[in-house]
């Protein structure tokens, strides 16, 4: 079996933010205590959404000491694959649904002296989280958190509220930005920076703390990255036996499992390198979109991410 | 309570021995009759019943004497147990593991009573009975870590999660083979394993770290490692080798079959979830020749073993200068029969020695 | 010789590199005796701007060709440990993108590198170079006594007076290589000290 154990849980709470974002609550169906996670983990939810199955990672945002439930946060995607839609549309309070145990892929470093959070729109929700567990232990964090505009702005209230002295909030629409450059250099040796966000603001705060001499295990970062439809394409799976079409609407690794080969998995969205799989052969293009592979990697023709990567050509063989 | 605990030393006059059914149990570490480094995890989910295997963290015969045993090199060197700043966090998701882990697969020997995040920890074989807060550490006499791996058996290194790479900076360390953990501590994956010769070049490392770091919470792992030790010594330290080294030498041939031992680490691997920290619990048994010979299968399988060890592995594992001496023992016990696969003694389908 | 070539060896044996001058937001050098060298090597105008430089001599005659680099702060001192209480107020008070140079010895590079962590660095991002003396800092497992300048193997520990065989195995917590009593199982068997790298 592929993935993170599983939970069988009951959606207790559906509260729609604003225009964009919906929260979820969970609670286990048994009644028992959920595990407690670290701030900054995920959970996969599988959606049953008629023949196709569909399994996206969210952060978890709720109390990590928290067992009585879990929260998760989704964006709506009008674009996308229709995760996000099926979260937003067709999931009401009292369906059971199942979820993965906690993974994180972007734990705090606990050595820090300070943790600075750079937060842009739906990249909060590990921070939500990772907040409670630094407020729980004294931590020292200061978060600065980027939104379009103030009716998107999701927990903003409650982030002033509780912590006006740590948050500091900017929005788009008003023409305010982080001042990146000033801000990294006036930490202390000792802080680490996290963002989450969209990938231009994730390069953005790499290349700049970079540039200012920051170490790179003092620079983390997460962004899942929802399989992006595509071009229908066939596969060869060489030790299965097996040659699988890959539909416009689903991902190289839904399709395998979907045929009934497993392979294992962990965020499905680029980040965790747990379904990188070797190409045995090939004539055509390449479509990289992980975190996983470097540009060599990428270039090289020889490995592939199945759970956001494709393939547009004539032949693809893999090693699965 | 249904378990008899010995009461036995592992030093001095080694009073230390293994009951008939501590030697059906041993984890006889060999599938087949040669042994090479492998990545050989497995899921630690259970096992056949009574077996080393069935629970999370095994107590047997020897607990209350090895926990005494502890407490006697804690009071020698309390450099043993170290646990950096940042890893308190994992300790208390260690005490939590093994206190919820223990309560429940022995609740003849061990009750934990949580009322919030006031909890009642009763060890009855140790006559333990605490009240304290969770997550305070005022109010429990050590730090978390170190409370709880005085009541339990086997070495216990806490290992910190960051860059892609595992970190030694927490530990309990008392029954080792020969590795300080005042030296590693602070140590990646690969420094601490450093020493082992071969396993690096065969990319053994490379690829068991890749495993570690993908366990996840509510999917523990294990494995089996092994080495040889004269006496049944528990703290086979690198701090206290100038004095038990010299052990080594006072094998004979006639005393050879009770005086050495293998000595089989149980290795764990759990998740923990608040700290992300993974802990990496070293059990350790120690087992007779003469006692092992009791079982056909492991004394046809234990002198073809020994036989064909490379020598950098016989060296690196301290017995390369006993080899001979413990073939000369060991044949007698190999009729090269075929052995079947597997640890398992398999008493009742294999044939009895021939001779 | 200021220059050695050290052997291939285990995993956790440090590997000193050449310096290079890295964009921050200030610099901190710390070198001794012919570590002096490599400061020089690597030192620009605009890097010394920014820069402290802290050097122990050792005997050698150094000082005035780093004092006429022009860095913004120069210390000499008689020892590390001397220079130790001047070391960790200068990374007390350091920003982020601070850059680490150590130069010289492995016991000086160990020290300072091990300061510079306990502040927030990751070893990885602080330079190293090594030159002069290839002595080592051994600790001796048994007793944890810190013997300084260890030339030979095996050597008599300074504390307890075991004789130890020199081990790759390192620890950059203690800034020092691991000590084994080398004639445990045969008393009084001890070899013929040579160099460490002969």
């Amino acid at each position: 079996m592929s993935g993170a154990e599983k939970i069988a849980v009951t959606v207790t709470d559906i509260v729609p933010l604003n225009d964009l974002v919906t929260r979820f609550e969970f609670k286990r169906t048994d009644g028992g205590p959920l595990p407690t996670f670290s701030g900054g983990a995920h959970t996969v939810v599988e959606m049953r959404d008629g023949d196709t199955t569909r399994l996206n990672p969210y952060s978890l945002m709720s109390d990590p000491m928290d067992q009585s439930a879990y929260t998760i946060s989704v964006r709506r995607d009008d674009q996308g694959r229709g995760g996000s839609l099926y979260m937003h549309t067709k999931v009401a309070v009292g369906d059971e649904m199942v979820i993965s145990y906690p993974v994180n892929l972007f734990s705090l470093d606990l050595r820090a002296k300070k943790h600075l959070f750079l937060a842009g729109g739906i990249g909060i929700t590990p921070f939500l989280a990772q907040i409670k567990q630094l407020e729980r232990f004294n931590g020292h964090w200061e978060l600065h958190y980027a939104s379009r505009t103030e009716s998107l702005g999701s927990y903003v209230d409650e982030l002033t509220s509780h912590h006006p002295n740590e948050t500091h909030i900017y929005y788009d629409d008003q023409k305010q930005t982080i001042d990146l450059v000033n801000l990294l250099e006036g930490q202390p040796l000792g802080t680490h920076v996290y963002v989450c966000g969209p990938k231009g603001m994730i390069d953005w705060v790499r290349q700049t703390a970079a540039a200012e001499g920051w170490p790179r295990e003092a620079i983390h970062y997460e962004e899942f990255l929802a399989p992006q439809p595509g071009k229908p394409f066939e596969v060869k799976l060489a030790v299965s036996n097996k040659v699988i079409s890959v539909g416009e609407n689903e991902s190289l690794l839904e399709a395998m499992e979907r045929a009934g080969v497993d392979a294992p998995y962990l965020c499905r969205g680029g980040a965790c390198g747990q379904c990188e799989t070797n190409v045995i052969d090939y004539s055509g293009n390449f479509i990289h979109r992980d975190h996983w592979l470097d540009d060599e990697e990428h270039a090289g023709g020889q490995k592939i991410m199945p759970c956001v990567s494709r393939f547009e050509g004539k032949t693809l063989v893999l090693d699965r | 309570m249904t378990i008899q605990f010995n009461d036995e030393s592992f030093r001095d006059d080694y009073s230390f021995y293994n009951s008939e059914r501590a030697i059906k149990r041993f984890p006889f570490p060999f599938h087949e009759d040669s042994y090479m480094y492998s990545v050989n995890m497995e899921q630690h989910r259970g096992g056949p019943k009574d077996s080393v295997y069935e629970k999370r963290f095994d107590v047997d015969e020897h607990y209350v004497s090895e926990m005494r045993d502890r407490a006697l090199v804690l009071a020698d060197d309390p450099l043993r147990c170290q646990s950096l700043p940042h890893m308190t966090l994992a300790g208390w998701d260690l005490l939590e593991l093994i206190m919820v882990s223990k309560s429940e697969d022995y609740p003849d020997l061990f009750e934990l009573h949580r009322d919030g995040n006031t909890w009642r920890w009763i060890n009855k074989p140790l006559g333990i009975d605490d009240t304290f807060t969770f997550l305070d550490e005022a109010t429990l006499p050590y730090g978390p870590m170190e409370y709880i791996t005085r009541q339990a058996q086997g070495d216990f290194a806490v290992l910190d999660q960051r860059d892609d790479n595992l970190w030694m900076d927490a530990g309990m360390v008392t029954t080792q083979a020969d590795w300080s953990l005042d030296f590693d501590i602070g140590m990646n994956f690969f420094e601490w394993h450093a020493p082992v010769p071969l396993a690096h070049e065969k990319g053994i490392f490379v690829r068991a770290l890749k495993f570690l770091l993908n366990i996840q919470q509510g999917a523990p792992a294990r494995r089996l490692n092994w080495t040889m030790t004269v006496n049944p010594l528990l703290d086979t330290s690198p701090e206290n080798y100038h004095k038990w080294g010299i052990q080594k030498t006072t094998l004979t041939p006639e005393n050879i079959g009770a005086k050495q031992h293998l000595r089989v680490e149980l290795q764990t691997f759990f998740r923990l979830p608040r700290s992300n920290a993974l802990v990496f619990p070293i059990r350790c048994y120690l087992c007779s020749f003469q006692d092992l010979m009791t079982v056909p299968k492991w004394g046809r399988r234990l002198h073809r073993v020994v036989r064909d060890l490379p020598v950098e592995l016989a060296t690196y594992k301290g017995f390369i200068a006993n080899r001979p001496m413990m073939l000369d023992y060991l044949e007698n016990f190999d009729d090269g029969l075929p052995t079947s696969p597997g640890i398992w003694p398999d008493l009742e389908t294999e044939p009895p020695l021939k001779t | 010789m200021t220059k050695f070539t050290f052997p291939e060896s285990i995993k956790s044996r440090p590997i000193y590199g050449t310096l290079e001058a890295r964009e921050g937001s200030a610099h901190l050098l710390v070198a001794d005796a012919h570590g002096a060298e490599a400061l020089l090597e690597v030192a620009t105008p605009e890097m010394m701007a920014k820069a402290h430089i802290m050097y122990i001599p050792k005997g050698e005659d150094f000082e005035a060709k780093l004092r006429a680099l022009k860095p913004a702060s120069f210390y000499s001192g008689p020892s590390y440990a001397a220079a130790e209480p001047r070391l960790l107020k200068t990374l007390e008070d350091a920003r982020m993108g601070l850059q680490v140079y150590l130069a010289g010895t492995e016991g000086l590079m160990g020290q300072a590198m091990n300061a510079a962590m306990a502040a927030g660095i990751p070893y990885t991002a602080i330079q190293t170079e090594h030159r002069g003396s290839v002595a080592r800092r051994m600790q001796c497992v048994h007793c944890k006594g810190i013997t300084e300048d260890v030339e030979t193997d095996p050597f008599v520990c300074s504390h307890c007076g075991l004789n130890l065989f020199v081990r790759d195995h390192y620890s950059r917590r203690l800034a020092a290589y691991q000590g084994v009593c080398i004639d445990a199982e045969d008393p009084g068997n001890v070899p013929e000290p040579k160099g460490i790298y002969e």
